[in-house]
């Protein structure tokens, strides 16, 4: 509104930076303070006492929880099923949201029909647990890679991007005497590679903070991902998170400081990558809302 | 959406993309086989994981034992079905699902609308950005992640406004157990990790908006408030529309993660939903029958609310969901 820059701001836009601002600082709030707490020296620190910065710094928590089995196994859990579970969703989405895009083909109809079915009704938690338990992956990380493998969102969206693609690219390759695959590996890929990059992140995000299909099927804790940890840990309350590392210095290193660091450490992926996110999957909310 | 919304469905144009059958269905088949290729990894998970399921449903429908197995255990008809009817507990999580919906319809659903207004109205790209990359950044946490969150600001012993209450000589507010607060506070952590994200889609349609449509406005003396109802509502009305009848069309779901997570006996009473209740009695008390039950109830309902709110979407001459 280039118009009405000339004038100064208003009152109207006094009144308006400031709640934006105060809606923002709502927003950063809980994260400032649990960094705060997070490096705050555990020696100083005072359970009961109200603090916005620490009197003093200090990575002895995050020292101390980096040095745990139990967060280290965590970890390895999430990054495991983070890293073969995007790559398996980016394969299989991409190949059958392409296959989705050939309209003419026998079946299109029948096929699409059942994955928009799945948008608007599901068995329910009791069903696929079962049917987890039947397939023997209970305490298992492929219970988690395969039961998410692909959904109905991500394929419309994969879907309507390749619809969007220009189709004289895939011809004159046709043409050429490139076979389906020719065409879909040496032109469709290189030309989705946007949305390929907003889709791992995508992926990986939704691996990284998956809690319920963790929390049923990954019951023994050696199992654990980083969730199911910081849930334990946090909420439960429950300090035999941490002191299954056997650390004989539990007593000095106070809960409150730790738990703050666990939380830090277990979205610190999310925070790196976020500026990647916030561009990329701003396009992807537009492009859902072509279609669901 | 937006190319499609001034189409009514009655008179969509005939499919452009639909070319003419080359040959027989076997010759149409064989010259998709590589597609067929492509397709059948994604095909057979939807068919293990997302239909295979679905025979479980008759679970519902038997006392099953697990040691018994399918063939061992026996029939019992809908007695499950009319257990859940006949039990109290139904309608109270039938409450919850209403009333945790019905709060976040009321206080929640509007705070994207009226802060994507605001971000609007920033005149300054910069400070605009700024608050953008701020407002979107909790979206991407885990639910476990804002529970803990929470836990650090607001509970009883050591969240920091109850320590702050304190220090001031005040009596500490016991936010996370009083039932009282929960729908409350289920909402208003919607709101601070949502809201924010949910502007998008309002900012994307005003975006749209032709500058001279505000011009125009300032011409004839329009007040900014004045601009915003008259250019700017109107711009972001079939967003809003089509977002609310879909809203209603998802009232039997509650965030399950959040309530499972934010849940504690002192507040069961108001925290108990049918994804909890399939949970607690399926999954960990054994109780299968009864937990395939809950699900397929819950299922159901859904199924038929967010298929008459499709249709009404449709009928609207929008393009619904599907």
């Amino acid at each position: 509104m280039s118009f009405v820059q000339k004038k100064g701001l208003t009152l109207f836009d006094w009144v308006n930076y400031i709640l934006i601002a105060l809606i923002s600082l709502a927003c950063i709030f809980p994260f400032f303070y649990v960094f705060s707490v997070s490096f705050t020296d555990p020696k100083t620190y005072v359970p009961l006492k109200f603090y916005l910065f620490p009197d003093s710094w200090s990575l002895e928590s995050y020292r101390y929880i980096l040095s745990t089995n139990s967060f280290l196994n965590a970890l390895y859990s999430t990054l495991y099923i983070t890293v073969f579970g995007t790559i398996l969703n980016i394969v299989v989405s991409f190949t059958m949201a392409y296959g989705l895009t050939k309209r003419t083909m026998p079946g299109y109809k029948t096929i699409m029909g059942m994955v928009i079915f799945t948008l608007v009704f599901s068995a329910g938690i009791v069903p696929n647990y079962l049917l987890v338990k039947e397939l023997g992956l209970l305490n298992s990380y492929w219970a988690l890679i395969w039961t998410s493998l692909t959904n109905a969102w991500s394929l419309i969206v994969i879907k309507s991007f390749l619809d969007s693609l220009p189709g004289e690219l895939e011809q004159a390759a046709k043409i050429d005497g490139a076979s389906d695959m020719g065409v879909f590996l040496r032109i469709v890929i290189p030309l989705s590679k946007p949305a390929i990059a907003t889709f791992t992140l995508f992926f990986a995000v939704m691996h990284w903070n998956t809690f319920f299909n963790a929390l049923i099927y990954l019951s023994d804790s050696s199992k654990w991902t980083l969730q199911l940890f910081v849930k334990t840990l946090v909420i439960d309350g429950n300090s035999g998170a941490v002191a299954q590392a056997g650390s004989s210095d539990e007593a000095v290193v106070p809960q409150e400081t730790i738990r703050m660091a666990t939380i830090v450490l277990s979205m610190l992926p999310i925070l790196l990558v976020y500026p990647f996110l916030q561009k990329h999957f701003a396009k992807g909310v537009m492009l859902g809302s072509v279609k669901g | 959406m937006k190319s499609a919304n001034t189409v009514p469905s009655a008179v969509k144009p005939p499919n452009p993309t639909k070319v003419p059958a080359h040959g027989g269905l076997w010759a149409r088949v064989k010259q998709h086989k590589t597609i067929y290729l492509l397709i059948l990894p994604g095909l057979l998970f939807f068919i293990l994981f997302k239909f295979v399921p679905m025979w479980g449903l008759l679970l519902s429908l038997m006392d099953f034992n697990p040691y018994l197995g399918f063939s061992g255990s026996e029939w019992v008809g809908f007695a499950h079905f009319q257990d859940l009817f006949n039990d109290p507990k139904f309608y109270i999580m039938l409450r919850n699902t209403f009333m945790i919906n019905l709060i976040g319809l009321v206080f929640h659903f509007p705070v994207p609308i009226l802060l994507a207004l605001m971000l609007n109205e920033i005149r300054h790209e910069a400070f605009k950005r700024f608050n953008q990359s701020i407002v979107y950044l909790p979206h991407f946490l885990s639910w476990v992640v804002v529970a803990s969150m929470t836990f650090f600001v607001l509970s009883a012993d050591i969240g920091i406004v109850n320590k702050l209450i304190a220090e001031s000589g005040g009596n500490t507010i016991s936010f996370l157990s009083n039932p009282n607060y929960f729908w409350g506070l289920i909402t208003a952590q919607v709101m601070w990790k949502e809201a924010g994200w949910g502007t998008i889609i309002f900012l994307a349609a005003m975006a749209g908006v032709d500058p001279s449509r505000y011009e125009a406005a300032v011409v004839d003396g329009a007040s900014r408030f004045r601009q915003i109802w008259h250019v700017t509502l109107p711009a972001i009305r079939p967003t809003i529309v089509i977002l609310l009848v879909l809203r209603l069309g998802n009232m039997m779901d509650t965030g399950f993660e959040q309530i499972l997570l934010m849940m504690n006996p002192l507040v069961m009473s108001v925290a108990e939903v049918f994804d909890t209740y399939a949970y607690t009695f399926g999954i960990l008390n054994g109780q299968i029958s009864i937990g395939v039950a809950v699900g397929l109830f819950k299922g159901l309902v859904g199924l038929v609310l967010i298929v008459i709110a499709n249709t009404v979407v449709k009928r609207m001459g929008y393009e619904g969901i599907y």
